[in-house]
C-alpha cells in the first residue's frame, strides 16, 4: 500500500543558487537532484522546507508557476529554520514537499480586471508568484500597479527585478516608498499606507495586501476611505503549521484550516472566521 | 465528613465581601456529580448561595492559583485547608505573589476523599453521603454499598502530615496540630527494595505516563513562567512520551527542580490521569534532606532557607551523604 | 451470533490470538488499558479504558521517516512497512465511533498512509456496554451503547459471550473460532440490550443534547461572555486532549540519535501555550483562546466540515481525569443555557 508516497514525507532538493536580497532576506533557488522543478503549483500557493534535525516550515514560493525549471523562495531570517536555511551554501540538499493552500484567483476572479498589489517588507515574497505570473499572462489582465515599501532601500525585495523588469513593462506601475530618508534614494519617502492613500486609486480594481498587521490594518482602512468593497480585497494569512494538509490542527481558524483553505483569502470570507489569526 | 459547612463558608465569604474587606472570594464550584468540583471564583453572595460547595471532594491545593489571582485589581478571600498553607507560605518564601491582595481563612479538613477509590466502590455514582466514620455511595444500578470513610481517603490524606495552619488572616474552628504521620512509610519500602527491583517499580509505574504536564501544571512548586520542557531552545522541549524519557528524565527532573520546595501536597498524584504515586519521588527528596540536615518542612514558616539552599557548618559532607545513600540502597 | 462460555474465555483469546495479533483491556494499578494478550492475562471489567482506543491508528508517538546526511547531501529513509492485522477486542460504542471521527481526518485527501495502514489492518470486536457509568453521554451524540459499531459486536453476561458479525471480516473470523463456539439464538444478547436501554434511562446525562450546536455557530458561541469563566481556572494541561479519542492534533519533530535523524510525530494539545506559537506572533495568547478553541472544535469547526458530525463520542474520559473537572458537559449546558431535551 506504500507505493504512493505519503504526503508528510518530502523529496530531496538541492540548493542552486543563493541570493542576499536585503540584510536579513535572502532568495533560495531549489531544484531536484537531477535538476527539475520539484513540483507544479499555482501562484500564491506554498511549500514546506526542511533540514532534517532542525525543522522543517511553510514558505511561500516566490517564484512564477511559469518558471518551468526551479522554485524560488525568499526567506526571512526569524526563527531557528529560517536561521539554518540562512547559513547554508550552494549546493546544500534540502527536504520540499508541497504545494500547499488554494492560490490566488489568477484564471478567474482576477481575469480582465485591473490588479493593484500592495505590499511592505517581506510581503512582497508571496506577491511576486503572482505578479511575474500575470506579467507572463499580461494580456489577460488590465492595468497593474504595484506599491511596495520597506525600511530602507536595502530592505527593498528583488529591487533589481523590480526597476529592470517589472518598471519597464507596459501598463505596470510601480511606487516605491522607503519609510525614513536616505542617501541616494530620491523616490518616495513614507509609510505604505499613507502612500496608498496619496496615490488615490480608483476602485475599479482588485487589490492585495501582504505585509504586517500593522501595515494591513491602516492600508486597509486606507482602500475602504477610498471607496474599495471587502470582495475587491486579498491578503495571505500566516500561522504556525506542521502537517500543510489540514490534519495536525494547528493552523486551524474557525472551520477554516490556513494551510489548506487559505493561505489567500478574500476581505469578506475574513470577515466570517473567528478573529484569531 | 468536614467540620465545616459550607453555610459557614458563604456567611463568612458574604461578610468579607460585605465590608469591604475582598471583592471577590476563590472557592469550589458544584459540578454535575457529587464529586466534580471545579475551582472558581465568585463576587456575590447569590452566586455563593447558587453554586458553592464545601466537602469531601473540595481537595484542589488553591495557592498556586493565587500567583495569577493577585496580578489582578482588588483582593481575594481564599479558603486554605491546613496543608494548603504550607504552598502558600513556599510561595511567598519564593516571592511569588503579593501577600497584602490576598485574605487568607483557615478552614480545617477532615481529610478529602479520593475520586478514583469511591469509583471503585460501584459502577455508577448516583451520589455519595459522608456520615462520619462511613461514607455510603448510592450506586446508580446496585443499591448503596457502604464502605469505611478511612479507606477511602487518598494516601496524602491518609497520611496527613499536619491538621496546623501555618498562614492565615483567620481561622475558621479549631487549628490543629503538626502530625507525626506514617507519610516516610512507602519510602522506605521503596529503599528496602534491590535496585532493580525499584528500577521495575519505577518503570511500571511512569510507563503509564502520558505526558499531559499535569503533574507539573498543577504543581504549586512549579511556577516558572516558562518551564523548561516547553521552551523550543531548551532543547529538552519534548512533547513526545518515548519511554526512555519519561522514565528517566521528566519525572525526575521536575523532582530535582522541586526538592527543598516541594510541601508534599500530593497534588501530583491527584490529578494524574493515570494514578501515578508520583508524589513518592518527592517524599523520597523530603526524606534524604531530614535525614541529612535535620527535619525541614518547606512552608512551614515564611522566609526559612531551604537546607539545599543554605550552607551551614554542620552539612555532611559530600563524601558522607554518598555514603548514607549507599547504605540505603 | 456464537456463543462461548466465559469459563472457556481463554480459549477464544488462544484461538484469535494464534491468527493474529490480540490486543484486549487488561487491569493495570492506573486503571485498564489496552495490552497484547498473552497467556495469563485477564480480560478488565472496567467499564472502559483511561487512553482511548485511539493509540491504535494514532500513537502518541510515532516514527515517519528516517534521514542520513552526508556533507551536502541528504537521504530520505522511508521506514514505513505493511502492518500485520490486528485485532482489538472491547472496545466499547463511543471508541467505535471516534474511529469514525478520526476517519474523516486522516483519511480525508490526502490520506495518512500510516493511520490508513494501521485502520486497514485491524479488526474491531466491539462490546456492550452492560453497566454504563455516570460520565458517560454517548447518547447525546446518536451512539447506542448496546448495540455498537465494529466487525463483530459482542455481548457478555454472567456467565457467556456472544458474538455477532457485522462485516465480512467479522464473518470470516468468526468461522475461524466455529469449532470451539456454538450457535446461539440471539435472546441473550437481545435481554441484554433491553437491561442497557433501560439503565440509559437513570443516567444523570441522559438528556443532555447538542442541539444547540453545530456548523453554522460560530458567531453565536465565539464571542460568548461564558468562555471566561469557563476557562478561568483550567490549567493549560493537556489531560482532557490525551485521553479524549477524538483529539487528533499532531507535532512533527525531528530528534537527532547521533546516527541520524528522527522525524516523529507526536500528540500535541491546543491546550499548550506553544500550540500556535510562531516566531512573528501568537493568535492565541491566553488559555481562554486555547480552552475555546478545543470546544468550538469539537462543536461547532469539526461539525461544519463533516457533514453535521461531532468531534465528541460522550466516552466521559475528561469528566473523570481533568484535574478541576471542567469538561465538555459544563461546557454545553452553560453555553447552551442548560438546554437539555424534552423528557
Amino acid at each position: 500500500m506504500f507505493e504512493l508516497n505519503d504526503p508528510l514525507i518530502p523529496v530531496i532538493g538541492e540548493v542552486t543558487d543563493i541570493r542576499i536580497d536585503t540584510p536579513d532576506i535572502k532568495t533560495f533557488r531549489v531544484v531536484t537532484p537531477d535538476g527539475k522543478k520539484a513540483f507544479a503549483h499555482r501562484p500564491g500557493q506554498c511549500a514546506m522546507l526542511s533540514m532534517p534535525g532542525v525543522g522543517e516550515a511553510m514558505f511561500s514560493i516566490t517564484s512564477s508557476p511559469t518558471n518551468t525549471e526551479y522554485m524560488e523562495f525568499s526567506i526571512k531570517k526569524c526563527g531557528c529554520v529560517t536561521e539554518w536555511l540562512h547559513s547554508m551554501e550552494v549546493g546544500q540538499q534540502i527536504t520540499i514537499r508541497g504545494p500547499y493552500g488554494k492560490p490566488f484567483p489568477v484564471d478567474d476572479e482576477f481575469v480582465g480586471k485591473n490588479l493593484l498589489f500592495i505590499a511592505g517588507g517581506v510581503g512582497l515574497a508571496p506577491l511576486r508568484s503572482v505578479i511575474n505570473y500575470c506579467r507572463h499572462y499580461r494580456d489577460r489582465y488590465g492595468k497593474i500597479d504595484i506599491v511596495y515599501g520597506s525600511r530602507s532601500k536595502d530592505d527593498l525585495l528583488d529591487y533589481n527585478e523590480i526597476i529592470s523588469e517589472w518598471a519597464n513593462d507596459a501598463g505596470v506601475n510601480v511606487h516605491l516608498t522607503i519609510d525614513r530618508e536616505q542617501e541616494g534614494w530620491d523616490g518616495h519617502v513614507g509609510f505604505v499606507p499613507n502612500y496608498v492613500k496619496e496615490l488615490g486609486f480608483d476602485t475599479d480594481k482588485i487589490a492585495v495586501l501582504c505585509g504586517p498587521p500593522i501595515m494591513i490594518k491602516f492600508t486597509l482602512n486606507g482602500l475602504y476611505e477610498l471607496g474599495f468593497d471587502k470582495t475587491q480585497i486579498y491578503t495571505t494569512l500566516e500561522l504556525r503549521m506542521k502537517c500543510g494538509i489540514g490534519k495536525c490542527g494547528r493552523c486551524n481558524v474557525g472551520s477554516k484550516y490556513v494551510c489548506k483553505d487559505g493561505p489567500v483569502f478574500r476581505f469578506d470570507q475574513l470577515d466570517e472566521l473567528p478573529d484569531e489569526y | 465528613m468536614q467540620a465545616v459547612t459550607r453555610e459557614i463558608l458563604i456567611n463568612k465569604a458574604a461578610e468579607l465581601l460585605g465590608n469591604g474587606t475582598v471583592d471577590r472570594v476563590f472557592g469550589w464550584k458544584k459540578g454535575e456529580f457529587s464529586y466534580d468540583v471545579t475551582p472558581a471564583l465568585f463576587t456575590t453572595r447569590e452566586a455563593m448561595d447558587a453554586d458553592f460547595v464545601f466537602g469531601d471532594f473540595c481537595g484542589a491545593n488553591f495557592s498556586k492559583y493565587l500567583v495569577a489571582e493577585t496580578r489582578k485589581e482588588g483582593k481575594v478571600l481564599v479558603f486554605l485547608k491546613p496543608c494548603d498553607t504550607y504552598s502558600f507560605n513556599q510561595l511567598l518564601t519564593e516571592h511569588r505573589f503579593d501577600r497584602e491582595k490576598v485574605y487568607v481563612v483557615g478552614i480545617p479538613c477532615s481529610g478529602m476523599l479520593d475520586t478514583v477509590k469511591i469509583k471503585a466502590v460501584a459502577e455508577g455514582i448516583a451520589s455519595v453521603e459522608d456520615n462520619g466514620d462511613r461514607v455510603t455511595v448510592h450506586s446508580l444500578f446496585d443499591g448503596d454499598v457502604t464502605v469505611s470513610r478511612n479507606d477511602m481517603l487518598p494516601d496524602r490524606c491518609k497520611n496527613c502530615k499536619s491538621k496546623k495552619h501555618v498562614a492565615y488572616d483567620e481561622l475558621i474552628g479549631e487549628d490543629g496540630e503538626v502530625i507525626d504521620s506514617g507519610r516516610f512509610d512507602e519510602v522506605e519500602k521503596l529503599e528496602k527494595m534491590t535496585p532493580d527491583e525499584r528500577f521495575a517499580f519505577w518503570q511500571n509505574e511512569l510507563s503509564r505516563c502520558i505526558r499531559c504536564n499535569a503533574c507539573r501544571d498543577v504543581c504549586p512548586a512549579c511556577t516558572c513562567e516558562k518551564c523548561v520542557f516547553d521552551n523550543p531552545d531548551s532543547g529538552v522541549e519534548n512533547k513526545a512520551a518515548a519511554n526512555s524519557f519519561e522514565e528517566k528524565m521528566f519525572h525526575i527532573i521536575r523532582a530535582f527542580h522541586v526538592a527543598g520546595r516541594c510541601t508534599d501536597c500530593g497534588e501530583c498524584s491527584r490529578v494524574c490521569p493515570q494514578h501515578i504515586p508520583l508524589h513518592l519521588l518527592n517524599r523520597k527528596f523530603i526524606k534524604d534532606i531530614n535525614e541529612f540536615y535535620g527535619d525541614y518542612q518547606a512552608g512551614a514558616e515564611v522566609g526559612s532557607r531551604a537546607p539545599l539552599v543554605n550552607y551551614t557548618a554542620d552539612d555532611p559532607e559530600p563524601a558522607e551523604a554518598v555514603e548514607r545513600s549507599h547504605h540505603d540502597a | 451470533m456464537r456463543k462461548i462460555s466465559l469459563d472457556r474465555i481463554n480459549d477464544l483469546f488462544a484461538a484469535i490470538a494464534a491468527e493474529f495479533r490480540l490486543y484486549l483491556p487488561v487491569d493495570t494499578n492506573g486503571g485498564a488499558r489496552y495490552e497484547e494478550w498473552a497467556e495469563g492475562k485477564i480480560l478488565s471489567d472496567e467499564l472502559n479504558t483511561v487512553r482511548s482506543a485511539k493509540d491504535f491508528f494514532f500513537p502518541q508517538t510515532e516514527n515517519l521517516m528516517d534521514f542520513k546526511t552526508e556533507g551536502k547531501k541528504i537521504e530520505i529513509v522511508d521506514t514505513r512497512s505493511e502492518t500485520e492485522d490486528f485485532v482489538i477486542f472491547g472496545v466499547k460504542a463511543c471508541d467505535v465511533r471516534s474511529f469514525d471521527v478520526l476517519d474523516r481526518v486522516f483519511l480525508a485527501e490526502p490520506q495518512d498512509s500510516f493511520y490508513k495502514n494501521r485502520r486497514e489492518h485491524s479488526l474491531i470486536l466491539s462490546m456492550a456496554c452492560a453497566k454504563p457509568h455516570e460520565t458517560c453521554f454517548c447518547t447525546t451524540f446518536g451512539i447506542d451503547p448496546s448495540a455498537p459499531m465494529g466487525d463483530i459486536v459482542c455481548y457478555k453476561t454472567e456467565d457467556a459471550l456472544y458474538m455477532d458479525a457485522k462485516t465480512e471480516k467479522g464473518a470470516a473470523l468468526l468461522k475461524k473460532i466455529e469449532s470451539i463456539t456454538v450457535e446461539d439464538n440471539g435472546e441473550a444478547a437481545e435481554k441484554q440490550k433491553k437491561v442497557i436501554r433501560e439503565r440509559l434511562e437513570k443516567l444523570p446525562l441522559h438528556n443532555l443534547t447538542a442541539d444547540r450546536f453545530g456548523g453554522d455557530k460560530t458567531a453565536e458561541f465565539f464571542k460568548a461572555p461564558e468562555w471566561k469563566e469557563l476557562s478561568a481556572s483550567c490549567l493549560g494541561c493537556g489531560t482532557c486532549t490525551f485521553v479524549c479519542p477524538t483529539c487528533q492534533c499532531y507535532d512533527i519533530k525531528d530528534f537527532n540519535t547521533g546516527h541520524g535523524i528522527k522525524r516523529f510525530r507526536c500528540w500535541d494539545s491546543c491546550m499548550y501555550s506553544e500550540f500556535t506559537k510562531m516566531s512573528a506572533g501568537q493568535p492565541r495568547l491566553t488559555q481562554l483562546e486555547r480552552f475555546r478553541q478545543r470546544f468550538m472544535h469539537k462543536l461547532v469547526y469539526f461539525p461544519a466540515n463533516n457533514d453535521g458530525m461531532f468531534a465528541c463520542v460522550g466516552c466521559g474520559r475528561c469528566l473523570s481525569k481533568c484535574p478541576i473537572q471542567m469538561n465538555i458537559v459544563k461546557v454545553m449546558k452553560t453555553l447552551g443555557k442548560g438546554e437539555e431535551k424534552n423528557v
